[in-house]
């Protein structure tokens, strides 16, 4: 295929990918909107007004990258392991693999998809939260970086989970009991600073701890960890997750016999 | 002559060591309308599947119009459509939607993919439900529709997994008359069915395939040719005894009203009539048993099945 057919290709993936996502609003943007401001209530405001400072900021000043940030995860590996898992269920997988598309087109095209409904729900959050605290930007490329980075590693991350996949309940044993215990467990509500050595450590070893906090470093100026180094470790994680699934695609592992 | 389809030694065995596929060749000319027939779990769906990139073959080599599947696999795969047995879009979208998304996959442009969509969606009398979402389809429509999306990128070889499964006969007759028009527009056709009046019908050559392996690969004339009897079912009146007998023919009845008569390829039927007029017997209507390629399937398949077994 000559450049201008693999962007058609490209681009027709992406389009069909956030026609569905927007299609099914009230399953895919609204929830995220209702659950983040409860959060923003409860934690931010009622709980949050007695906790006091936190890292040097106010509460609600903490926790909104972090929940900006666990929205991105969630949504980013939610749109791409149930489209493509729906893609292998309803067969119309078969309609990319009698094309000449090749497979890193289509794995790119579905993690745009992931990534456009990750931003997507990330900015409404992002709006939300204006009405609840004032949002500054210390560094805007690190922000964008990080958002963007983490948000195709866990696209990458849920397109692996759909190949495995073989019924509607092991999509969601990942994100149910792997996923929401790190995304909790990585800083969102507190710093880790807060914890006992040991267990400072042990966070260490979750790569989630890495986005929310590079994340928040880029709106606040603040974090638990080394920014370059986190950098470092998400685009590792990246490269890894993009080789695996691009691996397991070739094979043609769950969608060819 | 070009060949569209050039399968060679074709080998698949799955991952419970059932061989599906022993090693099969044939070749598919341009031009040609082809129907690959064999019973269930005779491996046809494997064969179209390795041929569709569906399935991954175990040996062997494909060929779409002299592109090799494995080395130039993007040009091979533009060169052919093909329309599953099973519905495989998505039955959310819309049915423009996934007509020129189809499209897009190919790399046709959203301009040319919208025009080319139209012409196919008319063509198949779609164009009123461009907008409908595809669950909303009758079960005739869905299998035209699955036939525009297959048209779209205007393959020269297309392959129809039996196409006219469970469609009325007004339908199926009006997707012959289209599937015939789009051949002698110089489409390929490959057609697997289990309505052997359709592949009698419709297409010129014929590969029967069984437990894996090719039995026949020949014109359907030459085909029909092996056939020695035809069976007959003659509406008689009046009614007759069971140990009616006519000299030369084998015959029986079923009723007292229908005649089911043995006749010779050589022999023709003129000797019966004769036989009955004498008689006093009078035919009021008269059928083929069974349709003369089912006749030989059967016959070819039992003959197969002793074979093996054997």
């Amino acid at each position: 295929m000559s450049h201008h057919e693999l962007w058609v290709a490209f681009i027709t993936i992406v389009r069909k990918e956030i026609r569905r996502f927007t299609r099914i609003w009230a399953q895919t943007l609204l929830p995220p909107a209702i659950t983040m401001t409860l959060y923003f209530i409860i934690f931010g405001n009622l709980i949050g007004s007695r906790i006091g400072e936190m890292g040097g900021f106010s509460y609600m000043e903490f926790i909104v990258p972090g929940l900006i940030m666990m929205s991105v995860i969630t949504n980013s590996y939610g749109n791409v392991v149930s489209s493509f898992f729906s893609t292998k269920f309803q067969k119309n997988i078969e309609e990319l693999l009698v094309s000449p598309t090749p497979n890193w087109v289509i794995l790119s095209g579905y993690v745009l998809g992931g990534v456009s409904r990750g931003l997507a729900v990330g900015f409404i959050v992002t709006l939300l939260s204006l009405f609840f605290t004032k949002l500054q930007i210390h560094s805007f490329w690190v922000t964008i970086a990080t958002v963007m980075l983490t948000s195709v590693l866990f696209s990458l991350g849920g397109f692996i989970n759909a190949v495995f996949a073989n019924s509607f309940d092991d999509i969601s044993i990942i994100p149910t009991f792997i996923l929401t215990p790190l995304t909790y467990l990585g800083g969102v509500f507190y710093s880790i600073q807060l914890l006992p050595e040991f267990w400072q450590g042990v966070s260490q070893l979750n790569p989630i701890l890495y986005m929310v906090n590079t994340f928040r470093y880029g709106i606040l100026g603040s974090s638990d960890i080394n920014v370059s180094f986190a950098f470092g470790v998400i685009i590792l994680f990246n490269l890894v997750l993009f080789t695996i699934a691009l691996k397991l695609l070739n094979m043609g592992k769950g969608i060819r016999q | 002559m070009t060949i569209a389809l050039s399968i060679k030694d074709l080998r698949k065995v799955y991952g419970n060591k059932f061989e599906a596929l022993k090693g099969i060749s044939f070749d598919v000319q341009q031009g040609d309308f082809f129907a690959l027939l064999g019973p269930n779990g005779a491996g046809k769906s494997t064969t179209l599947g390795i041929v569709s990139s569906l399935v991954n073959k175990t040996s062997g080599q494909v060929e779409i119009f002299g592109f090799d599947l494995e080395k130039d696999q993007a040009a091979a795969k533009r060169s052919l459509g093909v329309v599953p047995q099973e519905f495989n879009f998505n039955m959310f979208e819309k049915v423009g939607d996934i007509v020129r998304t189809q499209a897009g996959y190919y790399g046709i442009p959203v301009a040319v993919a919208k025009q080319r969509a139209e012409t196919y969606l008319k063509k198949l009398g779609l164009w009123d439900k461009r907008d409908v979402p595809a669950r909303m389809l009758s079960g005739g429509m869905k299998r035209r529709l699955m036939i525009a999306r297959a048209l779209v990128h205007e393959p020269k070889l297309l392959i129809l997994d039996e196409p006219t499964a469970g469609v009325d006969i007004e339908l199926r007759r009006s997707m012959w008359a289209f599937l015939k028009e789009l051949n002698k527009a110089g489409t390929t056709i490959i057609l697997t069915t289990h309505y052997l009046e359709e592949a009698e019908s419709l297409c010129r050559n014929i590969a029967i395939i069984d437990h894996g392996s090719i039995v026949h690969n020949t014109s359907i004339k030459s085909l029909l040719q092996q056939l020695n009897t035809e069976t007959f079912i003659l509406d008689i009146r009046p009614e007759q005894a069971l140990d009616v007998a006519f000299e030369g023919y084998s015959c029986q009845l079923e009723d007292p009203h229908t005649l089911v008569v043995q006749v010779d390829k050589n022999k023709g039927l003129n000797g019966l009539f004769k036989q009955l007029e004498a008689q006093d017997i009078e035919v009021t209507s008269m059928r083929n048993k069974s349709n003369r390629l089912e006749e030989l399937f059967v016959a070819m398949v039992e003959k197969n099945l002793e074979t093996s077994e054997a």
